[in-house]
């Protein structure tokens, strides 16, 4: 990470909490101008209220500006260059754009889908919770078990190959970490597109039964090569790097809060509603997409101008007294249904009926697999200066 | 009568529905999704006692697709 580059306020974070500064802005103005990561200002909003307003509203607060491709020091694309660029990324479109790509994918992500991989998650996990125990302690949480099993889950579900997994998860890391260049995560978000490419021209002659095969067969009229590859490649570098940091990190949570880990063990009926509730406490995705005003608009009393860059701060509403009682706590007895972790409004995420899933089969199988699970040193390694917040390493031992 | 036990009226907007299923998976008495993950409604007056589960499954639409009808 380069020294001079200082962390955004709505990403810095002291292990699992949101800065302290960030709570305050909540507290006292609500709204605040900062300077984003990519060098020009934005409005920072952090209440409850105003965030779920913000994101519920895709009129007056539009993802497809991207201000991205005209940040400072990054070269000059053509009109045609954007567009292909952001083919088939839904997180670039608004409605009614954003609508049309959406159904297409809607039905693959039910709950009733959902239910039917169920099954098939149940023996994902169970095969790395084995290979875990055969190799014995110590192990790296990350490696060995939260990154593989959403990896190899989404994989199977779009139709990706499992054995392409080093060259991806590399460059997955590469687009999310905020460290690097610019140019550097738009090369790799590039090759990502060229790879899935590949993936879609195998799908066009011999579609499979997966997520990629069921587009080109029911949509492959509709869609332009360049969509299908950038729907490919969103859903895989979102389907693999939040669900991992959330099997880590909440791991190293329900640890470092045995009292809120007995209670699970004990009642391990309570995983759906401890899966909220990581998932509030937590807020591993800092902000989501950066949204531009479409038109004059006022947030928390601050008047905001037509075509200005606003961040919703995820962790700063999900820890709003507005929505939960000692929010800074986690509780695994709450309430904590209404949270903004998956966003809200038409870009709420997708997967995240499988990312509920995910978690709900994996969290009690390690606790039941390793009932002497502890932290193993050295210390995890927190990440910062990425999209997604999480742990780079995590050691462990039982 | 409690808030929570007065009856309800719900209505659904399919096409605003984005599918995201939060309203299944908070209350499945009361909501479904077809083939295309379009909600469903099964039940648009629920009895007085899913009343708290049909104003929890309104909050927690994403897409602004169910609302309350108030009679």
């Amino acid at each position: 990470m380069s020294e001079s580059m200082t962390l955004p306020l709505h990403m810095r974070r002291a292990e699992f909490d949101p800065a302290a500064e960030l709570a305050a802005v909540r507290d006292e103005e609500g709204v605040r101008k900062v300077r984003t990561v990519f060098g020009v200002d934005g409005w920072l909003i952090t209440r409850f209220a105003d965030v779920r307003a913000v994101l519920g509203d895709a009129e007056r607060f539009s993802n497809a500006h991207q201000m991205v491709f005209r940040i400072p020091g990054m070269p000059q694309r053509t009109d045609e260059e954007i567009a292909e660029l952001r083919a088939g990324n839904l997180l670039a479109f608004d409605p009614p754009e954003h609508t049309r790509l959406r159904r297409m994918l809607t039905p693959e992500f039910t709950v009733r889908r959902m239910r039917r991989l169920e099954p098939r998650i149940h023996d994902i996990v169970t095969e790395h919770l084995d290979a875990m125990e055969r190799t014995g302690p110590p192990a790296d949480l990350v490696t060995d078990f939260a990154l593989p099993i959403p990896s190899l889950v989404i994989c199977e579900l779009l139709g990706v190959p499992y054995d392409d997994r080093a060259d991806f998860q590399r460059r997955s890391g590469r687009m999310l970490d905020l460290s690097l260049p610019p140019q550097e995560r738009a090369a790799a978000s590039l090759e990502s597109r060229v790879y899935m490419g590949e993936l879609v021209a195998r799908a066009k002659t011999d579609p499979g039964d997966d997520l990629l095969g069921m587009l080109v067969r029911e949509h492959g009229e509709d869609l332009t090569p360049a969509e299908l590859a950038g729907i490919g490649s969103l859903l895989l570098l979102a389907g693999h790097e939040t669900t991992s940091n959330m099997l880590s990190l909440g791991t190293l949570a329900l640890l470092r809060n045995p009292e809120q880990l007995e209670l699970l063990r004990k009642e391990p009926e309570r995983i759906d509603a401890a899966v909220e509730e990581l998932l509030r406490w937590l807020s591993i995705v800092h902000s989501g997409m950066t949204k531009v005003t479409t038109t004059d608009v006022e947030v928390a009393g601050q008047h905001i101008p037509a075509g200005e860059i606003v961040i919703c701060a995820l962790p700063a509403a999900n820890r709003d007294p507005a929505l939960a009682a000692d929010p800074d706590r986690l509780d695994i007895g709450r309430d904590s249904l209404g949270h903004v972790a998956f966003g809200h409004g038409v870009h709420h995420c997708l997967g995240a009926p499988l990312a509920r899933m995910e978690m709900r089969v994996a969290f009690p199988a390690l606790l039941q697999r390793f009932p002497g699970l502890r932290e193993a040193g050295p210390e995890p390694a927190f990440r910062s200066f990425n999209v997604v917040y999480g742990l780079s390493s995590f050691k462990v031992a039982w | 009568m409690s808030e929570e036990q007065k009856p309800v009226r719900i209505r659904a907007d399919r096409d605003v529905c984005i599918g995201a299923g939060m309203c299944v998976m908070t209350a499945e008495q009361i909501f479904d999704q077809d083939d295309d993950g379009v909600v469903v409604l099964l039940e648009p007056e629920p009895p007085a006692e899913h009343a708290d589960l049909a104003r929890r499954a309104v909050r927690a639409c994403p897409s602004g697709a169910l609302s309350l009808v108030e009679d």
